[in-house]
């Protein structure tokens, strides 16, 4: 931005500000705030829902607030008689295509139209109601994402979205004039397309028009049947988010309080998916040892650099995006689908519960989880090994229909066994966390030594600067390491899957070399998953991950390998990392799937 | 009364018609004198919107860039305009030239045509013609080149940022202004983009001088224009008039003794009622035109006229924008209701009034001129509307 000052009135009131200021920011200065719909922080600029339009002093157009720049004696009015009528106008032509039957609606009571309307004391039945009219068609067909037609406003929000955050395009704009719309290739269904149940979509959709499947009243079934044992797994992010839906602040952590409200919920033992975030840490690490070791010492072959498995849209988008690169995938499955075969093999075994009455359900920031609980490839216990995938949001709803005071709750401690965690784990949330995690364990492998960063904080893969790298020197290696003596491990970190196609070109080009990416599909990681709190942004991702890291800087152990139940899961069950066991349960592979 | 109509003929003359002369001629003046004689000429923008041409080719010289781009609109979707495809097809080397006269003036290595998709069965010819131009102009020296790019049949796409958004090859939608065009124009650089006919005036301006230009028309619209006449006429066709008569001259000329309205702009045009043809000039200090005059006689009913109007905005619209997408169809689905007796007479005041907010809130001029028809014709001719 210029440094150039620009002096213009809003409202009668004088204010400056720097040159490509938009009205709307300028307006923000002056604490007006001017409605929207199709602006999102997190997005380019679309002027298309028009709501934010205000008057300019002599001039013939109303101007669009999030899209026209300030200019020098620019006097603005927000909210003039022309502005709000035509406003006013706009809101009522949108609810006239809009099926507005809210209290059937996902999203009533967060969804942004509703809440102007309501602001603007609009007459829904001013215009003829369009909606009901036409054929509109609800794609039920993911098992992550619903697409429903009728409730969209065409804003471009899920459009921009899917472009410019996620690289992948899935949703674009068909048709023209009544009949345009928001659409996929050839119209497939949503489960046929590129898609991959990211949820971002979500995230930034202001009405219902796409939300997450929701398999909330499956899981009340499987808790009110006596003869089901339903365990249930907490993801990381899940504990920096929930509070959102609850009625506190963005960056509030609630993890007790969740452990406790899922007791009273009555799951049968609430565990957590930090534990699998430990174990893949072990095996992942394991692997990637094994396949540097292979690479210098053995001369083989190997794919390198070696990348993370843990983002399910990730490995979707790769599946479709760049199948030239799938044996660069860890063959580790991500925590969620490590736990689900475990709890229906270790942990049916070790509680004496046959694995048929086991319900496993697991708390997720995220939509694209839901898609892999349902993948063929996640059977390995001889069942589905998790059963029912809930978003943060979900489970915000159940315990708001079960009545639980959530903010009064006390703290409970996770169940055992699976249940315990370490500081590793928890970082798994944030973007570079899988990278920092399996950082601090490789090194103290190799090296007897922690890593050498102040307070095992490895800062430089931190942040939510789109691509990340770092190189950590390996030195002084136990002697059946010395092979990566002074080796520079070079690492890279991306998240949103629109970085990781720049950085996977890059890879496919032979213009970078690394030895260990991590890729989280989501901006900022899993706390800024498709299936966390609405609203999102930069600000509201920045205090979870200051609550993530908070979390981890919170726990007795802070290194996956000093976590007792993982060492306890070798001795008993797993032996060692990459044993045959580990490999029926706990590793995969995956394969190309079409371009669009 | 004495008929102030005058046909003329400038555009169409062959008398004239070594247009490479005219290139060659004007590469050996100053491009601040070309530009400051068409500013001197008066001419506005033939499209409709009637901006100041000089003043658009002076802010695209002032730009600094290395790249910078002429495209000539030949997307001539408005309902009742067929006056591009004419002079597409008798004179293109004037427009050719009106365009390399301009890519000297601003620095441009590139040329764009935009060619609606339904003028395809030109495309040959034109295509001979512009490459054997093209030779003629490297051989004058000139360093620029013009391509024909093809539309795909949206009306929208003769908005100028539509237009640029289609030949990037994206869909045709307008974009946000500002920046306007010869800021960040077509591939985000300066660009000026004319009508056909404008480019064709551009060289007669050069060849014959302003001041010959001047001598016709009015203060605020100099020169003469090209008329699409069709409707209740026994005199449909192509004719370039002096600029400033009346409807009333227009009517004497062309009309079939019976004519009760003119739609003068095409369907986003306004609609003329007899009783106001003697007042109504036809102008930019009236009701300017793009071309299109629609003569309607009593036979017709303007309920049906503005029905097809607005289906025909209802599909064209882009639908980006609130205004434009909803409104359209509420105002079609709105006089369809009236007409039924489904809403009172009374629903036309407020469909009147979405019709000023689209005009102010629409984001481009397609959804912004809604409202010309749908006003002028409501207001006018109400009863035929209602019963």
């Amino acid at each position: 931005m210029s440094n150039y000052m620009v002096n213009l009135k809003i409202n009668n009131i004088p204010v400056s500000v720097p040159e490509g200021t938009t009205i709307l920011d300028a307006a923000k200065k002056l604490n007006f705030r001017i409605p929207t719909l199709c602006y999102h922080e997190d997005l380019s600029v679309a002027g298309n829902c028009r709501v934010c339009v205000v008057e300019q002093v002599g001039a013939r157009l109303l101007q669009a607030a999030c899209a026209v720049p300030v200019s020098e004696g620019m006097e603005i009015l927000t909210n003039s008689t022309k502005v709000r009528q035509a406003r006013k106008h706009i809101i009522e032509l949108l609810l006239s295509e809009h099926r507005a039957d809210c209290t059937e609606c996902y999203k009533n009571g967060n969804c942004e139209l509703q809440d102007l309307a309501h602001e603007y004391g609009v007459n829904q039945h001013l215009f003829i109601d369009l909606a009901r009219k036409r054929n509109y068609t609800i794609d039920r067909s993911s098992p992550s994402i619903i697409k429903d037609d009728s409730r969209c406003i065409r804003c471009q929000r899920c459009v921009r979205t899917c472009d410019e955050l996620q690289g992948v395009s899935a949703l674009a704009v068909a048709y023209k004039g009544d009949h345009q719309k928001i659409s996929t290739f050839f119209e497939h269904p949503m489960f046929e397309v590129v898609c991959t149940n990211c949820g971002q979509c979500i995230n930034r959709c202001p009405t219902g028009a796409l939300i997450e499947k929701t398999y909330i009243e499956e899981v009340w079934d499987a808790l009110n049947d006596p003869n089901k044992h339903v365990v249930v797994q907490t993801a990381p992010a899940v504990r920096i988010g929930l509070g959102e839906v609850l009625g506190y602040d963005p960056g509030e952590r609630v993890t007790g309080k969740m452990v406790t409200a899922l007791k009273l919920l009555g799951f049968d033992s609430v565990l957590d998916t930090d534990f699998t975030a430990d174990l893949t840490i072990m095996e992942e690490g394991t692997e990637l040892l094994t396949r540097l070791k292979k690479a210098l010492v053995d001369k083989e072959p190997v794919a390198l650099p070696m990348m993370t498995s843990c983002s399910p849209g990730w490995i979707k988008f790769q599946e479709h995006l760049f199948p030239n690169l799938l044996d660069n995938l860890s063959t580790c499955k991500s925590p969620q689908q490590m736990f689900g075969a475990l709890a229906k093999t270790y942990y049916a075994q070790k509680r004496g519960i046959d694995p048929k009455n086991i319900v496993s359900v697991s708390i997720m920031p995220c939509t694209a989880k839901k898609f892999e609980a349902n993948r063929p490839e996640m059977r390995a216990s001889g069942y589905q090994d998790v059963d029912y995938v809930l978003t943060t949001r979900e489970l915000g709803l159940m315990i708001k229909q079960a009545g639980i005071d959530f903010m009064k709750l006390p703290d409970s401690p996770y169940d055992s066994i699976m249940g315990e965690s370490t500081g590793a784990g928890v970082i798994f949330g944030a973007t570079g966390g899988v990278m920092e995690a399996a950082l601090r364990t490789a090194y103290e492998i190799v090296t007897g030594r922690e890593v050498p960063f102040r307070n095992l904080n490895i800062t430089p893969v931190r942040g939510f600067e789109g691509i990340r790298e770092a190189t950590v020197k390996i030195e002084g290696c136990l002697p059946e390491w010395s092979f990566l003596e002074g080796v520079e491990l070079k690492v890279a970190v991306a998240h949103g899957l629109a970085n990781a196609k720049k950085l996977m070109q890059a890879v496919s080009d032979g213009t970078v070399s690394y030895h260990f990416i991590e890729v989280m599909a989501c901006p900022g990681g899993c706390l800024g998953g498709g299936g966390q709190p609405i609203p999102t942004n930069l600000e509201i991702r920045s205090k979870r991950a200051e609550a993530i890291y908070a979390e981890d800087e919170s726990m007795p152990l802070r290194k996956s390998h000093e976590n007792p139940e993982v060492h306890m899961i070798y001795q008993e069950f797993l032996g060692k990392p990459l044993s045959h066991k580990s490999h029926d349960l706990l590793h995969t592979h995956y394969k190309a799937r079409k371009r669009y | 009364m004495e008929n102030k109509l005058k046909k003329v003929d400038l555009i169409f003359c062959k008398t004239c018609q070594d247009d490479i002369e005219v290139v060659r001629k004007a590469l050996q003046r100053n491009p601040d004198e070309i530009i400051n004689e068409i500013i001197d000429s008066g001419l506005k923008g033939r499209g409709g919107a009637g901006f100041p041409t000089g003043l658009k080719w002076k802010f695209a010289r002032a730009q600094q860039s290395d790249i910078k781009y002429v495209v000539c609109n030949a997307d001539e979707g408005e309902p009742g305009t067929f006056k591009d495809r004419e002079i597409l097809d008798v004179v293109l080397t004037t427009v050719l030239a009106g365009m390399a006269i301009f890519a000297y003036c601003i620095g441009a290595k590139e040329g764009y045509i935009y060619l609606r998709a339904e003028y395809n069965f030109m495309l040959n010819k034109l295509n001979a013609t512009v490459e054997e131009f093209n030779k003629k102009l490297k051989d004058l020296g000139l360093s620029f080149e013009i391509q024909i790019r093809s539309g795909a049949g949206a009306y929208v796409c003769g908005e100028e940022s539509a237009l640029f958004e289609s030949i990037e090859g994206k869909r045709g939608e307008p974009r946000n202004k500002p920046p306007f065009p010869t800021v960040v124009g077509l591939f985000g650089k300066p660009t000026v983009i004319n009508n056909v006919e404008t480019f064709v005036y551009t060289a007669m301006i050069n060849h014959l001088g302003a001041a010959r230009f001047k001598e016709l028309g009015t203060q605020d619209s100099r020169g003469s224009k090209v008329f699409s006449i069709s409707g209740d006429t026994p005199k449909a066709g192509i004719y370039e008039l002096e600029l400033g008569m009346t409807v009333e001259d227009f009517v004497k000329e062309f009309g079939d003794g019976d004519t009760k309205a003119v739609q003068v702009g095409g369907a986003s045009g306004h609609c003329v009622p007899r009783k106001k043809f003697e007042n109504t000039i036809i102008g930019f200090e009236g009701i300017p035109t793009g071309g299109s005059m629609m003569l309607f006689n009593s036979s017709r009913s303007m309920y049906n006229v503005l029905k097809d109007y607005l289906e025909f905005f209802t599909e064209e619209s882009c639908g980006q924008c609130t205004p434009c997408r909803v409104g359209c169809q509420q105002l079609l689905k709105g006089i369809e209701a009236v007409k039924r007796g489904e809403r009172p007479a009374s629903y036309l005041e407020e469909l009147k009034k979405l019709a000023q907010s689209m005009r102010i809130a629409a984001k481009c001029g397609l959804g912004q001129s809604v409202a010309n028809p749908f006003i002028s014709i409501v207001d006018n001719f109400k009863e035929e509307i209602i019963y």
